[in-house]
């Protein structure tokens, strides 16, 4: 997907887009898009001129003429037409690659009777798996069905949904259980609760969203729409008004020069790219593999006040590392990390792993008999070993400091204030003891995602405040906070801290975007405005966040930030050149209109446009053809830069709307030039 | 020449730097708190609200507030009707005037609580003094309402999030009390001691040169000419408004009206800025409205101290200008100048004959109705600029990427279908009637001949100009238009109706809604809407929308008549 090809225009994208402009013609879709209804009204009318001047009709004009213009305002709408559906063919391109991975294939069905599954399995085509069912996947396989892995732990190559060939590894329970269907198990083997219908999982109803079939406008487009209607309406007024006008005057006004002062006022560029523009902001969601479940979602994103991301993953790489040894007075280093080691041979933690790597030495050198290793418990928040009579213990700093005061023994200040020191530093602190004394702290710190800074500071320039989450002490929180350049943390934070967050920040009249991937995250998503889940995410997440990011990287929210704020631009900036290029066809058109009865408003030809009919046929042409000069820019979206909302505004008032001023006037006389050969 | 331009560049700074303490004073009268007036008028306040039997302390819902507002202009007008109808039997009619017919009255009436003050009848002859002075009782309170209602936007665009937006009755007798009676008083004071009469004696008569007698018109007058200047209203005591000497007397008058005529429209810019505590974007407001209006006035000095150019092409030197239809006390650069702040105030009152301004000058004078928002009629002159504030805001706001809002409101699809019909109704009307009475005069040039004074481009401005006037409830008129007809009292009476209510309605649903919405707080995304790029754009649309609807129907009038002089 990622690697899907970016060109606009592909062979068969433009033949299906071809096909479907024509099929949109019927009034009936056409209704939906008022501006160009209206056209289609015109066309209409010019079409009924034509035969009536074919019939005999002297007072309209030449017959080439009138149907040269019926045949540019014909044009117009397919442009329109073309616009919508070449976005459309767009999405359902993308949708298609990814249902090629959906396709039929081979499950290996767990049969069950009644509620009790057996240990028989039977091929079946994957279509045939309905919810609830269970399958087997072994190394090799692809996973037919979207599902929750109920047994087992492979890794799994999900390089066909997400582009990205690291295999990645999913296990039953926990929040890393769901696999999607068409991804490959390369290892192990697992047992897999389908969790959707066929057709109707996430992807399904996801790739329906895209290929636009259900695809609704959003309240801003609604809000938009209304504002074309008006602006439409005002130059119905203006337009009808003109014929008894032009009575007054003794000027007669051709049909042919109404309904082309008529198109080409109302803002039938924006008109015609509206909706192409909103599939495409879906599309380009697409394109960072983010999945979204409506374009309303997308264009919330635009608006985000406050990003809640997770610390681990999203600002620091990965996992603590230890990175320091620091033993306590009177103890000898060597013992410490003895100590140390020791502790941490069963700890299967990565930081527990990380402390064997920094200590460098093989543990089975201290020959240790009969270790008997305690687990880590919520209760004791500490683990170690136990052999012979030792007990070595290695824990927080204030389960440590109970544990060696509740023996009797006083927990020494410096270590006290090396804990302190760590914490401030951002680091954790690990305090070891043995036999209830304490031998030394262990520094694990945290390592800062490079660039993720200046990603912030982007998003502040944006106006998006962006806050931590992480199960950190506040120091050490604060300290990663400040050192990453977030603007707020939640520190020790628990599921419900998230949740509570977003709702006080709501209440202020955020909006509030948020990324998780676990169960326990599923309120909080479906709280947030935004609400990405992951991917490799469970079920529940899924469902209730609005977004899925195929890639499962926490920075993608700054992507889709983006992708919102483009998708409002882009319909903005060409509303505004829409409106503006009416400057110059008022000045072509107007002076056209009345130049054979009140010769003196020849003045008012600015353009020193050749004829009447020229210069009508001009502002047709120009206002035809800029629709399909501006498709790709619809499409790909104007660029957002971070500069500051009044800055950003003056340079695209600067660009669309002067130069919606500007360019047509070009473009006009350039046409013009051309026309005027023949009229 | 340049003296000439002093007088006006004079009166236009000095009444603007009074117009900013008068707006710290009107804010502080909204917002309720204590003023310097509240001694001596706080007693009038209570009497006025004991007899009508109000509590000032309600708070209001917007749609409260709408109804209060019909309801009074309801009665008004039935109150009107009757006296205009039967003043030839009342009291106070020492110059036996007779009824009004039933057209003109319902003209009248309207025209007056709409604060348009078109009038198709003349002081002189179509009024008794009982009949003027409800007149001037209208200028008040139309003026008074209009302002009132202004401060319920205000009052909604303060608002975090909330439903009540203060009480009608307090803002509309504080307008009238606090603003419009001590300005009133002060102006009417300056302007007798200048010669304008105040008196309910009969027409004054003698006997001139030639020794014929002559009777001169006189009555009530002085209260009058201040409030309608004050208030926006412009509707004179005499047929030719502020043009007659009894009216205007001299240079200084002239003056002290001028200024009197944009006063208040600037204050309440100023009211806004204070009572919101955004002075910003008060000057933002100002700004772009200013800079509106001297797009307008300087080529209308230009056009009018530079002559005729039919006469110049006949080698006669105009060193005063085109004086045509002016006052030789005035001159021509302080006749423009007051051409331009009346139409643009929606004001209406004049000092010179609009039919007899250059081409030029005339379409410009006709933009200022036709945008009617750069500064505006007292207290609704905001409110048609806050339509296009929104329409702006929504634009903007999608062009730097956010949903858009204005005061952390957000605006959505009902917003803009509200603004959307305001923003449109003014061509609709305007041009909707230009085109009737187009049609009805080319199909049936017979029946209709005595409409216009002058035939082609110019007498289809004659018509513009007079539902430009009606629509933009401004009241001066193009004249040369013979208007005291059926379908011209009525048409007009509608348009103005139409015209007065509906962009008051518009733009208070519009602040009552929002403000009721959550207030989104401001962050660096957020586009400032007290900048001067913001200004640009929403000059942009006003530019767009206001004038760029009229272009073809200005072509046909002002421009094929100024391209057809200098060829």
């Amino acid at each position: 997907m990622s690697n899907s090809s970016n060109a606009l225009f592909t062979g068969p994208l433009v033949k299906e887009a071809f096909k479907q402009s024509f099929v949109k013609l019927n009034p009936r879709i056409l209704f939906r898009n008022p501006v160009m209804f209206t056209v289609e009204i015109g066309t209409a009318i010019m079409l009924c001129v034509c035969v009536w001047i074919y019939l005999g009709e002297k007072s309209q004009g030449s017959l080439l003429y009138n149907c040269i213009v019926t045949g540019i305002l014909f044009l117009t709408i397919l442009f329109a037409n073309f616009a919508e559906a070449i976005a459309e063919a767009r999405g359902k391109a993308q949708a298609e690659s990814l249902r090629k991975t959906r396709e039929e294939t081979p499950a290996k069905w767990i049969q069950s009777v009644g509620e009790i599954f057996t240990n028989e399995i039977k091929i079946v085509p994957s279509s045939q798996l309905r919810k609830g069912d269970i399958f087997l996947c072994e190394a090799g396989d692809i996973i037919p069905m979207d599902g929750e892995i109920i047994k087992g732990i492979a890794t799994i190559d999900e390089s066909a949904i997400t582009g990205e060939s690291a295999p990645v590894i999913r296990e039953a329970g926990g929040d890393k259980s769901s696999v999607t269907g068409g991804t490959k198990v390369l290892s192990d083997s697992i047992k897999v609760r389908v969790t959707a219908e066929p057709g109707e999982s996430f992807l399904d109803k996801m790739i329906a969203l895209v290929e636009g079939a259900s695809r609704q406008k959003t309240p801003n487009e609604i809000a938009l729409t209304i504002l074309l209607a008006g602006f439409t309406l005002i130059f119905i007024i203006v337009c009808v008004t003109l014929k008894p006008f032009g009575d007054y005057a003794n000027t007669p006004i051709t049909i042919a020069a109404f309904i082309s002062l008529f198109v080409c006022l109302i803002p039938t560029t924006i008109g015609g790219l509206l909706s192409a523009i909103g599939i495409a902001g879906m599309d380009r969601a697409l394109r960072a593999n983010v999945i979204t479940k409506s374009g309303k979602a997308v264009e919330t994103a635009g608006d985000l006040d406050t990003l809640l991301l997770d610390k681990t993953g999203t600002i620091t790489i990965g996992n603590r590392k230890a990175t320091q040894f620091y033993p306590a007075s009177g103890v000898g280093k060597d013992d410490f990390i003895r100590a140390a080691v020791l502790s941490s041979i069963s700890d299967d933690t990565p930081e527990g792993k990380s402390i064997l790597e920094l200590a460098a030495v093989d543990p089975s050198v201290y020959g240790v008999d009969k270790p008997e290793f305690i687990k880590f418990t919520a209760e004791t928040r500490s683990s170690g070993i136990n052999f012979g009579t030792t007990r070595i213990r290695k824990g927080a700093y204030d389960a440590i400091r109970n544990l060696v005061q509740k023996a009797g023994h006083s927990f020494p200040d410096e270590i006290v204030a090396q804990v302190k020191k760590i914490s401030s530093n951002g680091g954790t602190p690990l305090v070891v003891s043995e036999n209830e004394i304490v031998m030394g702290v262990i520094e694990l710190q945290d390592i800062i995602k490079p660039g993720i800074s200046e990603r912030f500071e982007r998003l502040r320039k944006m106006g998006v405040k962006t806050v931590m989450v992480t199960g950190d002490n506040p120091l050490t929180a604060k300290y990663i906070a400040e050192k990453a350049g977030v603007d707020d943390f939640i520190a020790e934070a628990k599921p419900e801290d998230k949740m509570n967050y977003i709702r006080k920040e709501q209440q202020g009249g955020k909006l509030v975007a948020m990324m998780g991937d676990g169960t326990n995250d599923a309120p909080a998503l479906a709280q947030a405005d935004v609400g990405v889940a992951m991917n490799s995410g469970t079920a529940a997440a899924k469902e209730a966040g609005n977004m899925v990011d195929l890639d499962n990287d926490p920075t993608k929210l700054i992507e889709i930030v983006e992708i919102g704020k483009q998708l409002l631009m882009t319909r903005g900036t060409l509303t505004t050149f829409s409106i503006a290029n009416d400057v110059a066809k008022y000045f072509a058109i107007v002076p056209a209109l009345f130049i054979a009865s009140i010769p003196a408003l020849q003045s008012m030809n600015i353009m020193r446009l050749h004829s009447p009919e020229s210069a009508i046929l001009s502002a047709v042409i120009f206002n035809a053809i800029i629709i399909p000069l501006l498709i790709p820019l619809a499409l790909r979206g104007v660029a957002y830069k971070p500069i500051g909302a009044s800055a950003l505004l003056r340079r695209n008032l600067l660009i669309y709307g002067l130069g919606g001023v500007v360019v047509p006037f070009i473009g006009i006389k350039l046409i013009d030039l051309f026309v005027s050969i023949w009229f | 020449m340049y003296s000439e331009i002093t007088g006006p560049l004079l009166v236009l700074i000095g009444t603007i730097l009074f117009a900013i303490p008068l707006g710290r004073y009107i804010g502080k009268l909204y917002n309720g708190e204590s003023v310097w007036t509240d001694k001596i008028l706080q007693p009038l306040d209570r009497l006025l609200y004991f007899l009508a039997g109000v509590n000032p302390n309600t708070p209001m819902r917007w749609q409260q507030h709408l109804r209060a507002l019909l309801t009074i202009n309801l009665v008004w007008f039935l109150f009107s009707m009757f006296v205009l109808m039967n003043m030839g039997w009342l009291p106070l009619n020492p110059d036996q005037n007779p009824s009004m017919s039933a057209d003109l009255a319902f003209n009248t009436s309207i025209s007056f609580i709409s604060n348009t003050n078109l009038q198709h009848y003349s002081g002189e002859s179509g009024v008794s003094y009982l009949g003027q002075l409800v007149l001037v009782l209208f200028q008040f309170i139309s003026a008074g309402a209009g302002m009132a209602v202004c401060a319920v936007v205000f009052k909604a665009m303060k608002e975090k999030q909330g439903t009540q937006l203060g009480n009608f009755y307090f803002y509309f007798v504080r307008s009238c009390t606090r603003v419009l009676l001590p300005l009133s008083i002060v102006l009417s004071v300056i302007l007798l001691f200048r010669g304008v009469p105040m008196t309910f004696q009969g027409k004054d008569q003698f006997i001139s040169l030639q020794g014929d007698t002559l009777h001169v018109s006189r009555g009530p007058s002085a209260a009058m000419i201040a409030i309608k200047q004050l208030g926006t209203n412009g509707g004179g005591f005499f047929g030719a408004n502020s043009a007659h000497p009894l009216e205007n007397p001299d240079a200084i008058t002239n003056a002290f009206e001028n200024s009197a005529i944009f006063l208040i429209p600037v204050a309440m810019i100023f009211a806004l800025g204070y009572m919101l505590k955004r002075r910003k974007l008060a000057w933002m407001i100002f700004g772009v409205m200013t800079i509106g209006v001297l797009l307008l006035l300087i080529p209308t000095i230009q056009q009018e101290m530079n002559g005729n150019p039919a006469i110049r092409s006949l080698g006669i030197a105009q060193p005063l200008g085109s004086m045509e239809g002016k006052e030789v006390r005035f001159g021509s650069a302080a006749s423009a100048f007051w051409a331009i702040t009346t139409t643009c105030t929606s004001n209406g009152s004049v000092n010179a004959m609009h039919d007899s301004l250059t081409p030029l000058s005339g379409m410009f004078a006709m933009l200022g109705m036709m945008i009617n928002a750069f500064w505006g009629g007292v207290g609704v002159g905001f409110l048609n600029f806050y339509v296009f504030i929104i329409i702006a805001v929504f634009i903007s706001g999608l062009m730097v990427g956010r949903t858009p809002e204005f005061l952390g409101k957000k605006i959505e699809a009902k917003e803009m279908k509200i603004a959307s019909i305001i923003a449109l109704l003014h061509p609709l009307l305007i041009l909707a009637g230009t085109a009737l009475s187009s049609y009805l005069y080319a199909h049936h040039p017979q029946e209709y001949a005595g409409w216009l004074n002058n035939s082609g481009n110019h007498g289809f401005s004659e018509m513009l100009y007079e539902y430009t006037s009606s629509s933009a409830n401004n009241g001066s008129g193009f004249e040369g238009l013979g208007d005291n007809t059926p379908w011209w009292n009525i048409s007009c009476g509608v348009v103005m109706l139409l015209g007065r209510f509906l962009p008051i309605i518009g733009p208070v649903a519009i602040a009552g809604i929002l403000a009721n919405k959550k207030q989104v707080p401001e962050t660096a995304g957020t586009l400032r809407t007290d900048t001067a790029t913001f200004g640009i754009m929403t000059f942009a649309v006003i530019f767009i929308v206001a004038a760029l609807s009229f272009f073809p129907a200005l072509a046909l009038g002002p421009l094929a008549e100024y391209f057809g002089i200098i060829h």
